[in-house]
């Protein structure tokens, strides 16, 4: 059965939407007037993760068990005073279930990688990949520190983990957190000076998802270009594409390890769709060659940027939804080919997640 | 004891009404209503236990300086304000 309910994770607050009578419609607003930049919903026992940044107020945790209906603040993810520099944190970016029961990861801004494993009750900080040496090398990509944005936990054994980090890399774990390897192989940063542009540590992968069914292939939207990698991250081939390949959010498909979906706009310094037209690419082949699907998306005068989190598509593989930074929100029953407008007047949408 | 207020934007954590607090510092109070209201202290004070960025205490009607906020001492009978800067959209 193709997903039914659609979180938002806004600007203005974590929206759950409901399909019926083949719409969508706004069913519940929780944490009104507060960015939510982040939010899980957690398969293996319901429950649904927000994380919330109150600006002046800071960053906080909190948790449904009912689907959304009442929530309790949890514990938030926080760098412990001996942690070098022990930054305050600015925001969870990223929330993901692991592989044992309760177990969480949690990626902020600045780069620190939390994992709890009862619920977020408690939370542990991985300390092991804030201590890597080449993280004096890692930068900001538009915040002010770098940060953790794709946590990704291979489902053959959940001990192994690759992290994806702006401006930091690729990174993997075999031992659940303890030690870690500098992945990315392949990648390369046009925007760096020539010497420095095969650093696998300066990389900024946007975005990084993977096929949930072939977990050795993963798919990346670099600030650079696309590339995908089919040995779980550690070596990664740049596709060409007919047009833009520029973006932030990437999603894989279920169930194919060919298939993925992009969503282009005109690089680095404009951030915009081409000519005003919004468009999805899709590959359906391993990255051979792109479609670029148009049907229902806007064709004049659009702005709309989808953000990291801003395209899911569900465990059917069908039925895609898509948020940008203006408000609006598309969804799709056919794998992209064609879009419905649900609403263009939402807020600025950081995460969708199709439940 | 002194009295300490707290910004709008908190009412879902703290009342709208004036909290009677001891201590000879705006630390000392702050940390003498978080002792009843613990959930309040991560939204003034940040994961260091510093006042956070965009909070400011005014102490008697004077805006306080941030990063002397927490030392700067009070009287039996001060009245405390803990207000947020207003920016964003």
């Amino acid at each position: 059965m193709p997903a039914d309910i659609l979180l938002l994770a806004t600007r203005k607050g974590l929206l759950t939407l409901h399909r019926a009578n083949g719409g969508w419609r706004v069913a519940d607003t929780a944490f009104p007037g507060v960015p939510v930049t982040s939010v899980l919903h957690d398969v293996r026992d319901g429950a649904i993760y927000a994380g919330l940044k109150h600006g002046h107020f800071g960053a906080k945790m909190h948790r449904s068990d009912d689907g959304g209906r009442a929530w309790r603040e949890i514990a938030m993810p926080a760098f412990p005073p001996g942690a070098a520099g022990a930054p305050s944190l600015f925001q969870v970016w990223t929330l993901v279930a692991g592989g044992e029961a309760g177990e969480l990861w949690a990626g902020a801004i600045p780069a620190g990688l939390f994992r709890s494993g009862n619920r977020g009750e408690s939370w542990d900080f991985v300390s092991a990949l804030w201590d890597v040496p080449a993280r004096a090398r890692w930068l900001g990509g538009g915040y002010d520190d770098a940060g953790i944005h794709s946590i990704s936990p291979d489902p053959r054994d959940h001990r192994r983990v690759v992290v994806s980090i702006s401006c930091g890399g690729v990174w993997e774990t075999d031992d659940a957190g303890a030690s870690w390897i500098q992945r990315g192989a392949g990648l390369f940063a046009a925007y760096a000076p020539p010497e420095s542009a095969n650093d696998p540590a300066i990389q900024d992968p946007h975005r990084v998802a993977r096929c949930a069914a072939a977990p050795d292939t993963m798919w990346m939207q670099h600030h650079n270009g696309i590339f995908r990698s089919t040995d779980a991250g550690a070596t990664w081939t740049q596709l060409e594409l007919p047009g833009d390949d520029f973006g932030f959010a990437v999603a894989a498909h279920p169930g194919d390890p060919a298939t993925a979906w992009f969503v282009p706009a005109i690089k680095d310094e404009l951030r915009i769709p081409r000519d005003g037209a919004l468009a999805v690419t899709r590959t359906r082949d391993g990255g051979r060659t792109f479609e670029t699907l148009r049907d229902g998306l806007p064709q004049r005068d659009a702005y709309d940027l989808v953000y990291r989190h801003g395209l899911d598509v569900d465990a059917t593989g069908t039925r895609l939804a898509m948020g940008s930074t203006t408000g609006a929100l598309w969804t799709s029953d056919d794998a992209g080919e064609r879009w419905t407008l649900v609403n263009a007047h939402l807020p600025p949408i950081y995460a969708v997640q199709l439940i | 004891m002194a009295q300490v207020r707290f910004t709008s934007w908190l009412r879902t954590l703290v009342p709208d009404e004036a909290i009677e607090a001891e201590g000879a510092t705006v630390g000392d109070a702050l940390a003498h209503v978080f002792a009843t209201r613990p959930q309040v202290r991560g939204y003034v004070l940040d994961d260091r236990g510093a006042l956070r960025k965009h909070v400011c205490v005014f102490a008697d009607g004077a805006r306080l300086p941030r990063e002397a906020a927490m030392a700067h001492p009070i009287r039996h009978d001060s009245m405390l304000y803990v207000m947020q800067a207003l920016s964003g959209g």
